[in-house]
């Protein structure tokens, strides 16, 4: 991959592997990603596919087994944590017992033999960033979870790292005050102009907060991409399947124009466009993906617009979500699609269980998988 | 109405409920309770009656009152004029116990450390192996044990032979009967003893504290010093105790080790009811140790609490 100053860390071939013989475990498998300067990006992924150990490749409490980590053009792989312009925050907080708020904040800059007074004034700066002031005196154990947290994030950005990396570091907090924090997150990032380098399992989390997410599975990046892009344009059946809902529909292409291909549906052998990933099959059977809110009913005599594509179904179950319903269809060659349709005072008559029904979706609604 | 009346009436049931449960734990403790006053405070009376007794002609004691044996204790008369001096001999004693009880708590400390954290940092299913192999020593009587740290030490003992053979030396080096002798006997003794505790506080170490500290810049020798000790000061402060009260009463090893002449309290002691046949200067003495076993560990614990560590 090529150095340049736009990149903040770049993991070039990194495999991690622990033990040895049977008990091999690659938890990173040949794993190449460049992050940006400024960048909050996310690694998303269930649990086991390797985010976790990247992030402490990254701290340096592992080190990698095969390949280079370069911090801003530097290679640090065997550098020790102490001696990485990185910080973490951890999943635990891992916040100092024995130390007020104040003190666990300014651990890092004391470490780092900074004067006591720019220690002191960098502390209460911090406090004042994260909204703590009046707790600087408290001990950890007498403040709550939320305000745990933010004393995490002030003792890992006390010392200015070049890149913070955060494990996971919401999944402790109710759902209220996760969502508070995701903004506080957001916020801290564009204050502070550190790259932030975001483990997660959650999703949503992911799309929300990030300028990128990589997506991962069994040790290996499976796709990088904007929130957008990866939900709207998921290259693979897992990353379609792991973000969001979605409905896989059987295909075969007819026919390929750039990144666009002409597809014939098994289902009612409707003919579609779809969007087609660098590195998918040019042709043959594949399986395409459109996202459930893609989709809208048209009225019986309704012809579908130009360029968009219908289908003929019969609703099975409706699933009541308040902000919208979700349609379980079943359509020609007996495969499923679920429809999310917005609830709707104004729509003329909603469909019922047992009825046919046509729906359509826009053109390009539909990605062709890689897999 | 009928609400307080109810109130009072649940109230009363409650109060009656955390009797019965106190009556119930004094009774689980009574055994335990019955072990101490027949034990240990029965022999500790026995002594303090003894300490203010006259000693009898071949040992034992006459059942008259005399302050002579605390006396003693600090104080000697000439045998010829009857002037008193300080008794030199005793303090030189009291000061060689405290400094060797010291020395081996330190040492057994600076030992025991780096094996805890050896064990703590194991994995979970291997501790149990480490622990065990700590505890074999105790398997053992301190007597024979003793006798087989002799066997390495004495001149013509396995190190002295190892070294002469070699070359290193030319003369077996005096090991035996020295204070370093009973200062390493002690140490190896007691080490199980620092061990325990040390493990059982950094078992419960959560070791993403040290993690985090290497990730805030602190070295090794920081991450040791701010992030480890504070956290598992409660286990040196139980490993010290423990080491310190036994080493400063010690007997087997500083008789077998340290020879007659470096006696620490525990034969000196043992002088007065054998061969000294001076049983209330004997038991003065033993209450003397106790007193200051209880004095030090009072100072000890109060400065080592100081730190501000009372996490929770």
């Amino acid at each position: 991959m090529i150095q340049s100053a736009d990149v903040a860390v770049n993991v070039a071939g990194v495999s991690k592997i622990f033990g040895s013989g049977d008990q091999e475990v690659r938890a990173l498998d040949d794993v190449s990603v460049a992050i940006r300067q400024n960048e909050f990006f996310t690694l998303l992924g269930p649990s086991g596919c390797g985010k976790t150990t990247l992030l402490r490749l990254l701290a340096g409490f592992e080190h990698p087994t095969r390949g280079e980590i370069f911090l801003n053009g530097t290679d640090i792989a065997g550098l020790p944590p102490n001696k990485r312009p990185v910080n973490t925050v951890f999943q635990s907080y891992a916040l100092f017992p024995h130390l007020t708020v104040g003190q666990n904040i300014g651990f890092g800059l004391e470490m780092q033999g900074k004067p006591k007074a720019e220690v002191e004034q960098t502390v209460d700066a911090m406090l004042k960033l994260v909204r703590m002031e009046a707790l600087k005196k408290r001990r950890t154990s007498q403040i709550s979870g939320g305000q745990q947290q933010r004393v995490a994030l002030a003792r890992a950005l006390a010392p200015h790292p070049e890149v913070l990396l955060l494990d996971e570091p919401l999944s402790a907090l109710d759902f209220k005050l996760r969502k508070e924090m995701q903004l506080e997150l957001k916020r801290l990032q564009n204050e502070t102009g550190i790259t932030f380098i975001f483990v997660t399992h959650d999703q949503e989390e992911a799309l929300t907060m990030s300028d990128r997410i990589a997506v991962m599975r069994d040790g290996k990046i499976l796709q990088v991409g904007g929130p957008r892009e990866i939900y709207d344009r998921p290259a693979e059946r897992f990353v379609a399947d792991f973000i969001g809902d979605t409905n896989f529909l059987r295909a075969e292409i007819l026919g390929v124009d750039g990144d666009a291909a002409r597809l014939r549906l098994d289902a009612g052998g409707v003919e579609i466009a779809a969007d087609l990933p660098e590195g998918a099959a040019r042709s043959g059977a594949v399986t395409v993906v459109i996202r459930p809110e893609r989709a809208r009913f048209l009225g019986p005599d309704d012809a579908p617009p130009d360029g968009e594509s219908a289908l003929d179904a019969r609703v099975e179950q409706m699933v009541y979500f308040g902000t919208d319903t979700h349609y379980h269809l079943r359509l020609g060659g007996d495969e499923r699609f679920i429809a999310r349709i917005q609830n709707d005072e104004r729509l003329a008559r909603a469909p019922a269980e047992g009825d046919s029904v046509r729906i359509a979706f826009p053109a390009r609604a539909a990605q062709v998988l890689k897999d | 109405m009928a609400q307080p009346t109810d109130d009072a009436r649940h109230g009363h049931a409650e109060r009656e409920a955390a009797r019965r449960r106190v009556r119930a734990n004094w009774l689980l403790s009574a055994p335990a309770l019955a072990m101490l006053a027949f034990a240990a405070s029965g022999p500790l009376l026995i002594m303090l009656v003894y300490s203010f007794l006259t000693p009898g002609d071949y040992g034992g004691i006459v059942w008259k009152f005399s302050g002579e044996g605390w006396f003693q204790v600090l104080f000697s008369r000439d045998i010829f004029d009857e002037t008193v001096g300080l008794a030199d001999a005793h303090l030189t004693i009291f000061w060689r116990s405290l400094e060797l009880s010291i020395l081996t708590t330190l040492l057994a400390l600076v030992l025991g450390f780096p094996t805890a954290y050896f064990i703590a940092t194991r994995p979970r299913e291997q501790r149990a192996l480490w622990l065990f192999l700590v505890t074999i020593p105790f398997w053992t009587n301190l007597l024979i044990r003793t006798f087989a740290i002799m066997e390495l030490i004495r001149n013509e003992g396995v190190i002295n032979s190892i070294l002469l053979w070699l070359g290193v030396i030319d003369a077996p080096l005096q090991m035996m009967f020295t204070e370093g002798a009973t200062l390493v006997g002690m140490a190896y003794v007691y080490l199980p003893l620092m061990v325990l505790p040390l493990y059982a506080a950094m078992d419960r170490l959560d070791f993403r504290l040290v993690e985090a500290g290497y990730d805030l810049y602190a070295t090794r020798l920081q991450v040791l010093r701010k992030v480890i000790l504070p956290l598992v000061k409660p286990g040196v402060i139980a490993g010290s105790i423990l080491v310190f009260i036994p080493s400063l009463g010690a007997y087997v090893t500083p008789r077998l080790l340290g020879g007659g002449r470096n006696m620490m309290m525990g034969n000196f002691i043992e002088l007065q009811f054998g061969q000294g046949r001076n049983w209330p200067l004997g038991a003065a003495l033993s209450i003397t140790l106790l007193l200051v076993v209880m004095l030090a560990l009072v100072v000890y614990v109060k400065n080592a609490n100081k730190g501000g560590a009372g996490h929770g």
